[in-house]
């Protein structure tokens, strides 16, 4: 059993780092993220539009407010998993 | 009680620091419209401040400062903060988390919207920094006393 695991994660880890091959280079400009057409939208119009100048935050708070109310729920649901399992309880 | 936590320095200097992590914690918070920092971050921070106090003043005296109760009401509080913003704005006819929607200044959308983001981001720390320090107190292992007592127990028996 122990071998099939290891066999698992050496061939997932392989496949990372065969596919990490083909990302575009850090910060490289012509990457295909920062080529939409989007990116102009949030860089010119976020200011206006959610009142705050932290691009980042206007994103995450704004843009993707949906998607930070799942992050935080994913946390908040992580900390009740350990409570349920791991919390010792009073003898 | 283990060496570092019978120091008298290290329990000053934690006694000290605490208070000015928290209140950088705080200012993380509140500055993520302005600049980098934001929920996430200020609530680590601050659930930092209070994991370093248990770490050296011990569980009893960090529960006092958070009890098991109030991290686990605070954890939920949090996420009810952030989703009631939302539905808040469901009400006054917007969409989710569409701000702007909000008259709390009727002639300007986006300060309102950035108060909001605010209000939101201290929601997020709020689950954060609870939902760090249950973390901690439930994978730390035991008090040294607390083992000591469990070893004479089963001594006795």
């Amino acid at each position: 059993m122990k071998l099939v695991a290891l066999f698992v994660v050496i061939l997932a880890g392989g496949m990372l780092i065969y596919a990490g091959q083909d990302l575009p280079a850090f910060g490289d400009p012509e990457s295909p993220a920062y080529q939409h057409p989007i990116i102009e939208h949030y860089i010119t119009h976020s200011e206006t539009e959610s009142g705050v100048e932290n691009i980042v935050t206007a994103l995450l708070a704004n843009y993707r407010g949906y998607d930070t109310l799942g992050e935080v729920t994913v946390i908040f649901t992580a900390g009740m998993t350990v409570i349920l399992l791991l919390r010792r309880r009073e003898i | 009680m283990s060496g570092i936590q019978e120091s008298v320095i290290i329990r000053t200097v934690v006694r000290i620091m605490v208070p000015f992590i928290q209140i950088f914690a705080l200012y993380v918070i509140m500055h993520g419209s302005s600049g980098p920092g934001g929920g996430f971050q200020g609530g680590v921070i601050f659930g930092a401040g209070i994991i370093l106090y248990t770490m050296i003043y011990g569980h009893k005296e960090g529960k006092q400062r958070m009890s098991d109760k109030l991290s686990r009401i605070l954890s939920s509080s949090g996420v009810a903060i952030f989703a009631l913003t939302g539905i808040s704005c469901l009400v006054f006819g917007g969409m989710f988390l569409q701000y702007g929607v909000v008259p709390l200044l009727p002639d300007n959308p986006a300060v309102v919207s950035r108060l909001l983001i605010d209000v939101v981001e201290i929601g997020i720390g709020i689950t954060v920094l609870a939902v760090m320090i249950s973390l901690f107190f439930d994978v730390s292992p035991p008090e040294q006393d607390e083992e000591e007592l469990h070893a004479s127990e089963e001594a006795g028996q």
